[in-house]
C-alpha cells in the first residue's frame, strides 16, 4: 500500500516538480516569473506536437523545452532588457501562453500517441518500499531526479551559480566583478522557462498522452506557491511538490479504499497543508532564515546604482 | 391583359407560398462552458451546431462563444450574441441560468434555449436528456464483462445529476451481477485530466477491472488502457484513446434536439417548455460496441434499449434499496421525474459516501 502510494505522488508530483525548479532559476537570478501556468501549456501542446509529428519522445521533449525557451525569452526581453513591470509581464505570459495554445492545439485535439513507458533499474527496483516508486518510472522521472542534483550543484558549487545567486540577492555587486547582469538574467528566464515547458510536456507525454485545452489546470500556480516553500532550493522543491502531489494521491486513495473518513476532510487536505506552508514559511521568514533573493522583482539599470 | 394579370397573380401566389414555406432564416447563437477541444461535453455540443446548420434555413457559420465563465458576467457575452443578430440562443451550462433570464426579458423577439437549468420565461425553454437511460444500459455491459466483481466509477461533483447517473449505472450492473460493486471516488472537478488520471489508477489499485466516468475529459479511458481493464466513456465517443479497452459510452446526440427546435423556430411553432428528452427522441444513446462485448450481451443491451424506447421499462422501478438496504421505491412503482432530479442518495451496490 506505502509501495502504491508513493508512486502516485512521485507521478502526481512530477510535473509541478519541473515547474517549480523552473521558477526556481528565474527567481535566483531576482526576476519572478508569474507565467509558469502558461508556460506549462506551451510546453505540454510543444511536446505533444513534437512527438506526434516525428514519432520521437526525445523530440517532444526538445521541442517542449525550445517553445517554452521561446516563450520565456519575450519575459526575459520585457523584464531585463525593458526593465518592465514583473508581475504584469508574467501574467500576461499566462494568458498568452492559454490563448495560443488554444489556438495552436486544435488540430491536435483527439490525435493520439505512445506515452512515456516505465523502465525498471536492474537491482535497484527490487528494493523494498522504495524500490518501485523511485526506480521503475519513465526516464522523465529519472532526469527529474538528475535535474534537482544538479541545479543545486549549479548554484552551490560553481562560479556560474554563485554569479546567478548574486544577480538575485544585489545586481550591483555582480556588475562591479564583471558579470554581465542582462546576459545572465536573460539565460536564467529563458532556460529556466524551458524547464517549466518539460513540466507541462511531462502531463501531455506521461501523465495523459494526449492534448487537451488548458490541461496543466492550475499546477502553474501551485508551482508558484511551491517556490517559497522550497525557499528557493531544489531539494526542498522536490520535497514540496511529492508533499503536494502525496495528499491529493492520499485522498483519491482513501476513497477508492472506502474508508470512513468524510471525504470532505480528504478533500480539504490540500488547501489545509497550503494554510500550513503559508503560516511555516512565514514565520521562518520573521527569524529572517528565509532565502528569498534580495533583489526579487527589482528591475536593474547600471544608471541607477546607488 | 387579363391573362398578364392571372399570370402575376400566380407568380405571387408562388411567391408568398414559397416564403411561407421556407419560414423565417435562423442565425443561431451558442454559449459554452468550455473549449470545443474538450473531447467531452462542449464538444459534443458543437456536434449538434454543425448538424443544425445542415438545415437549408440556418445561418452557416452561427456564431459560438467557448470558454465563458458561469454566472452574472455571462449575461454581457449572451447580449452581444443578440445584438450580433443571433434569433436563436442556446446557453449550454446550469450557471448561464439567471443571465440567460435576464437578456431574455429584454429581447423578446428572440428565442433562449437554457441546457440543464429549472427556470424558464415566454421565450426561454430549457433541455437536458434522460442520461440515466443509457448509463443503465452501460451498466448491464460493465456487470457482464468485470470478472472481479469490483467496477470503479470516477465522479466530478456530488450533485443530483451525477448521483443519478451513478444509481442508474449501478442498476444497470446488479441487473445482470447481483453480487457486483461499483466504487465511486469524488474527484471535485469537472476537468482535469491529471487528478482524473490519478483517480481511475487508485480504483485499479483496489482491484476495479472496469471504470466507468462522469468528468468532462479521457483520462480514465486512458488509465484502463495502460493497465488491461475496460472502460465506458461519456460525453462522446471516446474509442480512439483506448482502442483495446473501450466498451461503450453513453453519448449525448444534441444534434437531434438543435435540428427540431431550430425547425420549430423558423415555423413559429415554437412555444417555451421544459423538455427532458430520452432515447426515444434521440437525445442520448449508447456509443456503437467495441466487439469484444460478446454478441449475448449486446442482445441484452438491445432488448433493454428498445423495452425503454418503447416506454414498457423504466431504469428506476422498483423494488430500490438504498446502501443501507432500506426500500425507497417499492416494486410495482418508479421514481418520479421530481425525484429523479433531486436524487441524494446510492442505491445498494454502490461503495462510497455523497459528501453533505
Amino acid at each position: 500500500m506505502v509501495e502504491i502510494l508513493l508512486d502516485a505522488t512521485v507521478r502526481a508530483g512530477t510535473p509541478i516538480l519541473f515547474a517549480t525548479l523552473g521558477a526556481i532559476i528565474n527567481e535566483r537570478a531576482g526576476i519572478i516569473n508569474l507565467g509558469i501556468e502558461g508556460l506549462m501549456l506551451i510546453g505540454a501542446l510543444g511536446g505533444f506536437a513534437g512527438t506526434y509529428l516525428t514519432g520521437s519522445l526525445l523530440t517532444g521533449v526538445m521541442a517542449a523545452f525550445l517553445c517554452a525557451f521561446v516563450a520565456g525569452a519575450i519575459h526575459g526581453f520585457i523584464t531585463v532588457q525593458l526593465r518592465g513591470n514583473q508581475i504584469v509581464s508574467g501574467l500576461a505570459l499566462t494568458m498568452f501562453g492559454i490563448g495560443m495554445t488554444a489556438l495552436f492545439g486544435k488540430g491536435m485535439v483527439g490525435m493520439t500517441i505512445e506515452g512515456f513507458e516505465r523502465i525498471a533499474i536492474p537491482g535497484l527496483s527490487l528494493l523494498p518500499v522504495i524500490g518501485k516508486p523511485f526506480f521503475n518510472q519513465d526516464w522523465l522521472i529519472y532526469f527529474s531526479f538528475a535535474l534537482v542534483a544538479l541545479i543545486w550543484l549549479f548554484f552551490y558549487r560553481t562560479r556560474w551559480g554563485l554569479a546567478v545567486r548574486t544577480l538575485g540577492e544585489n545586481p550591483a555587486a555582480a556588475d562591479t566583478c564583471g558579470v554581465p547582469v542582462n546576459l545572465y538574467r536573460f539565460l536564467a528566464v529563458t532556460i529556466g522557462s524551458g524547464i517549466v515547458g518539460i513540466g507541462g510536456a511531462y502531463l501531455s507525454l506521461a501523465t495523459t498522452p494526449m492534448w487537451i485545452e488548458n490541461m496543466s489546470a492550475g499546477r502553474g500556480w501551485i508551482a508558484v506557491a511551491l517556490v517559497i516553500f522550497a525557499s528557493w532550493s531544489s531539494p526542498r522543491a522536490l520535497l514540496g511538490a511529492y508533499l503536494f502531489g502525496g495528499i491529493t494521491a492520499m485522498q483519491l486513495r482513501f476513497q477508492a479504499m472506502g474508508t470512513s473518513v468524510s471525504a470532505h476532510i480528504l478533500q480539504m487536505l490540500p488547501y489545509f497543508f497550503t494554510i500550513v506552508v503559508l503560516v511555516v514559511s512565514t514565520i521562518r521568514l520573521q527569524k529572517g532564515a528565509s532565502q528569498q533573493p534580495e533583489s526579487l522583482g527589482l528591475s536593474y539599470d547600471r544608471e541607477d546604482r546607488k | 391583359m387579363r391573362k398578364t394579370a392571372l399570370f402575376l397573380m400566380l407568380v405571387l401566389v408562388f411567391a408568398v407560398c414559397g416564403t411561407a414555406f421556407a419560414g423565417k432564416e435562423i442565425k443561431a447563437g451558442f454559449i459554452y462552458v468550455g473549449p470545443v477541444g474538450d473531447a467531452g461535453w462542449t464538444y459534443a455540443h458543437d456536434q449538434g451546431r454543425q448538424e443544425m446548420e445542415k438545415l437549408p434555413f440556418v445561418k452557416e457559420n452561427s456564431t459560438y462563444i467557448e470558454s465563458v465563465p458561469e454566472g452574472a458576467e455571462s449575461a454581457r457575452v449572451i447580449n452581444g450574441l443578440v445584438r450580433k443578430g443571433a434569433n436563436l440562443v442556446f446557453t449550454t451550462s446550469f450557471g448561464y441560468m439567471d443571465a440567460t433570464i435576464d437578456v431574455a426579458r429584454r429581447n423578446k423577439d428572440v428565442v433562449f434555449m437554457h441546457c440543464s437549468g429549472f427556470k424558464t420565461a415566454e421565450n426561454v425553454g430549457t433541455y437536458f436528456g434522460r442520461m440515466y437511460e443509457p448509463r443503465y444500459l452501460s451498466g448491464i455491459v460493465a456487470g457482464k464483462m468485470t470478472k472481479k466483481n469490483v467496477i470503479g466509477y470516477v465522479a466530478a461533483f456530488p450533485i443530483p445529476e451525477v448521483i443519478r447517473g451513478i444509481n442508474a449505472f449501478t442498476l444497470g450492473v446488479r441487473s445482470v451481477n447481483p453480487a457486483a460493486e461499483v466504487k465511486v471516488v469524488w474527484t471535485q472537478t469537472w476537468f482535469d485530466p491529471g487528478i482524473e488520471r490519478d483517480a481511475a489508477d487508485s480504483l485499479l489499485d483496489v482491484g476495479a477491472d472496469v471504470l466507468a466516468m462522469h468528468q468532462d475529459a479521457p483520462a480514465t479511458l486512458q488509465a484502463a488502457e495502460a493497465r488491461g481493464a475496460y472502460v465506458i466513456g461519456y460525453n462522446s465517443d471516446m474509442r480512439e484513446f483506448a482502442p483495446n479497452a473501450f466498451l461503450t459510452a453513453p453519448v449525448w446526440h444534441w444534434g437531434a434536439l438543435y435540428t427540431k427546435l431550430a425547425k420549430q423556430v423558423s415555423e413559429g411553432s415554437w412555444k417555451s417548455s421544459q423538455i427532458w428528452d430520452g432515447m426515444k427522441e434521440g437525445l442520448v444513446e449508447l456509443a456503437d460496441f467495441n466487439p469484444k462485448v460478446p454478441a449475448e450481451v449486446q442482445k441484452i443491451v438491445a432488448d433493454k434499449a428498445a423495452a425503454i424506447k418503447a416506454g414498457t421499462f423504466h431504469p428506476f422501478s422498483g423494488p430500490i434499496k438504498d446502501q443501507s438496504g432500506h426500500v425507497v421505491v417499492e416494486a410495482g412503482k418508479t421514481h418520479s421525474d421530481g425525484d429523479l432530479l433531486g436524487m441524494s442518495y446510492f442505491v445498494e451496490g454502490v461503495q462510497g459516501t455523497i459528501p453533505k
